[in-house]
């Protein structure tokens, strides 16, 4: 017999979600100026959780002077001063951690395990790794005596809202710079609350704005002229308009896009850990993740008998509420994206690769997607070639390692890759030969604020975390 | 003074470690600073531009995969043949910017030495521009440096040869192939240069020089789907053309290195070395 599992569903009343909020423009929170708003809802259930403000270019215009006129005091202090704001900040991150991964799960739709042991801790990581930088910037190899840029226009995605806004505002602040910040239209809550932690740690007024709005939001933050570094993490169409809209201007710019990194198992990988770090590579936020592992390059010798393995363990993975701690498989973020992956898994089918999901019951209301995986795929496939960015794996074989390296390369895209054999030499030279910013060798989707991530080709320029991910934020 | 007549030279173009002529079949007239004939130089058509891409590409893999150590070894070699014909390239160059003897020879000698800077950076960046990286967990994490690829380089207008020699050298030394422009009205010393990287142990390929209308050239580069870099020193001065090409670049993310004033006989420092770079972060479990 089997056993079923019980709901184990995480408390509500941790998070206290005001029916609206306004814009966080120097200290204070404030309506937009043509008093425009809009709802968020959660993915799960479609249950409108807040009303939030609406920014627009007189409002993106207010924030970007308040960041400009906090400059000028948050750059002079000593670098010991502002990484203890950031230290302050890390700290209450933590003591706030249970709240904020609720609130996460609740906006974004992912499972609560992911938002309170992934997303949550990583948040306060990173904002601890960068504190201890900003009173060590001289040592950091750019210069003695490295400076600030200014302002930093920052716009977020949805699928990882706290963790991509730390991404941003700890290097930013720890660098002396104050910040604009546009988390995504589906997912502006936690952003929010960090302004509350922002005003809970004393930080000075200014030196970090939040403005929520939709992609003309974003878009004014990025032209406006007064702002000295854009930093844009979403898709590639938009980072290349965004690319457009800087050039011929000094904004500094970095780019996070997207990706569609080839996941390469060897014959002589352990089958079972690979397969673990399939699942993990293409279902961890239910493949809202842009580094996902979405082509599997399987050797053609052990092709059965890895994907016997993986549709046994896809059989297992549990999908729905997102606060459910057994939960490994949440909701789709919005009706958007769902209309994206339906449609592209379609293509999926229309070209000609078979498709196969293991019987699993959907909620009836919100936005959901069994984890789904696709073999026969062929490298012109668009399921081969377009970011899905849903729980949806394609698999292609390959017989040699050259064909391994050649298969996955060909992409316009550069982000991730991963390797699964038992070969040290054999790992080291594919992880040469990968055109990708980041490969994970036994092991996938593996986030560190001490570990710089970001791009080769159309995924985008700059890297996030480590000593790297200063440069973004220095002029040098 | 001899009856005897001199022999001239055709300036050809270099791309693929060959000597083409422009498949246009066009040149243009090159003088001096007194507007004394020179040579006529081919002047490159998008087409010329085309070929040299795929020739940079062709030899990235061979160039990116050599040995940091290979690689400087010959850089530096670059620098004995320069060596060897000094007084050629001072009298190019003295022809091309209309300067004494003696202040082209200073700028010939700057140039050889920095053939030798850059070589010694072969097997040094990546101990400066990698790291260790202590992350939370039984993983061994390692970021090194990687070239991006093929790297369009406008050479600067105004230094046609010390300034073209700083945007070549730290572009390759790291593994990185390129399609250079030439100053355009200064081409001679840099279509002599191909004939030195010809005879240094360059692979053919790695560097490929285009003569013509920087305006031409660049817009082709800029746009070209398999490039994946660009530097703009060329277009310094002419803002209009910077924005269009930066603009054209954003089609497939190309690293953009925008023009700024850069006295090309200064230190150079690491900018150019590190602007077309890509740092790739290998991650590995660790445990028994």
């Amino acid at each position: 017999m089997t056993f079923e599992y019980a709901p184990a569903p995480e408390s509500r009343a941790v998070v206290d979600i005001a029916p609206s909020y306004g814009l966080f423009i120097d200290g204070e929170f404030t309506e937009a100026a043509d008093g425009k708003v809009f709802k968020t809802v959660s993915p799960a259930n479609e249950e409108v959780l807040s009303e939030v403000a609406q920014a627009g270019a007189q409002d993106v215009d207010r924030a970007v002077r308040a960041a400009r006129k906090a400059f000028e005091k948050w750059s002079a202090l000593p670098g010991a001063e502002r990484a203890k704001y950031l230290f302050r900040i890390a700290r209450i991150i933590q003591e706030r951690s249970r709240e904020l991964a609720v609130l996460e799960s609740l906006d974004n739709g992912k499972p609560i395990r992911e938002s309170r042991d992934s997303d949550l801790p990583l948040v306060a990581a990173h904002f601890f790794y960068y504190a201890g930088w900003a009173d060590k910037l001289g040592h950091a190899g750019y210069g003695a005596n490295p400076r600030p840029l200014g302002v930093a226009g920052q716009v977020i995605p949805w699928n990882f809202p706290l963790l991509m806004l730390a991404w941003k505002i700890a290097p930013a602040l720890a660098c002396g710079n104050t910040v604009v910040l546009k988390p995504a239209e589906t997912t502006p809550l936690s952003a929010l609350f960090f302004a509350d932690i922002c005003r809970q740690a004393g930080l000075p007024k200014g030196v970090v704005n939040i403005l929520t709005g939709d992609g003309t939001t974003g878009a004014e933050l990025v032209a406006h002229p007064d702002v000295n570094k854009v930093a844009f993490t979403g898709s590639t169409e938009v980072g290349k308009a965004i690319a457009r809209t800087v050039a011929g201007t000094d904004k500094k710019l970095t780019l996070e896009l997207g990706g569609k990194a080839a996941n390469i198992v060897f014959d002589d990988a352990p089958v079972d850990q690979a397969v673990e770090g399939i699942v993990n590579g293409i279902f961890f936020n239910q493949g809202h993740v842009c580094c996902a592992g979405s082509r599997l390059l399987v050797q053609e010798s052990v092709q059965d008998e890895l994907l016997d393995a993986l549709k046994r363990r896809m059989a297992t993975l549990r999908v729905g509420d997102p606060l459910d701690k057994n939960t490994d498989i949440g909701a789709i973020n919005s009706a958007e994206q769902l209309a994206r992956i339906k449609s592209l898994a379609e293509a999926g089918e229309q070209e000609g690769a078979e498709r196969w999901a293991p019987a699993c019951e959907l909620p009836d209301s919100g936005y959901w997607f069994a984890p789904t995986l696709f073999t026969g795929v062929t490298q012109a496939h668009r399921i081969a070639r377009e970011e899905i960015f849903g729980p949806v794996l394609s698999v292609l074989t390959f017989r040699t390692p050259e064909e391994a390296v050649e298969k996955a390369n060909n992409t316009p895209y550069g982000l991730s890759a991963g390797i699964w054999t038992e070969k040290g030499s054999r790992s080291l030279w594919m992880a040469g030969k990968l055109r990708a910013g980041i490969v994970w060798s036994n092991t996938f989707n593996k986030f560190d604020p001490a570990s710089p991530f970001g791009g080769y080709k159309e995924s985008g320029f700059g890297r996030e975390g480590g000593r790297h991910g200063l440069e973004a934020y220095l002029d040098v | 003074m001899s009856d005897r007549l001199s022999v001239l030279k055709t300036y050809k173009l270099y791309v693929g470690g060959k000597f083409p002529r422009s498949e246009s079949g066009r040149v243009y007239e090159v003088t001096d600073s007194k507007d004394k004939w020179l040579a006529n130089a081919p002047m490159s058509s998008r087409k010329d531009a085309r070929d040299a891409v795929v020739a940079a590409r062709k030899a990235f893999g061979g160039w990116s995969g050599a040995t940091a150590y290979n690689r400087g070894q010959i850089l530096y070699r670059v620098a004995e043949m320069l060596e060897g014909r000094r007084e050629q390239f001072v009298a190019e160059v003295a022809d091309a910017e209309g300067l004494s003897k003696s202040k082209a020879g200073a700028v010939v000698d700057a140039a050889i030495d920095r053939w030798v800077w850059y070589a010694g950076w072969s097997d040094k960046v990546a101990q400066i521009a990698g790291s260790a990286n202590p992350v939370a967990g039984p993983y061994f994490n390692l970021s090194t440096p990687e070239p991006t690829g093929v790297v369009a380089v406008l050479a600067p207008q105004d230094s046609s040869f010390l300034g073209l020699v700083s945007v070549i050298a730290p572009a390759i030394v790291t593994g990185n192939t390129v399609v250079v422009t030439t100053s355009k009205k200064s081409p001679l010393p840099a279509l002599s240069l191909g004939e030195v990287l010809a005879t240094s142990d360059l692979p053919g390929g790695v560097v490929n020089i285009l003569s013509g209308r920087t305006a031409e050239l660049a817009g082709p580069l800029a746009a070209h789907q398999d490039v994946n870099a660009i530097d703009l020193a060329g277009a310094a001065g002419d803002a209009e053309l910077a924005t269009a090409l930066e603009t054209a670049a954003a089609d497939n993310l190309k690293r953009v290195l925008r023009p700024q004033a850069v006295d090309w006989a200064a230190d150079p420092g690491t900018e150019r070395l590190l602007a077309f770079l890509e740092t790739k972060t290998v991650w590995h479990p660790m445990g028994v």
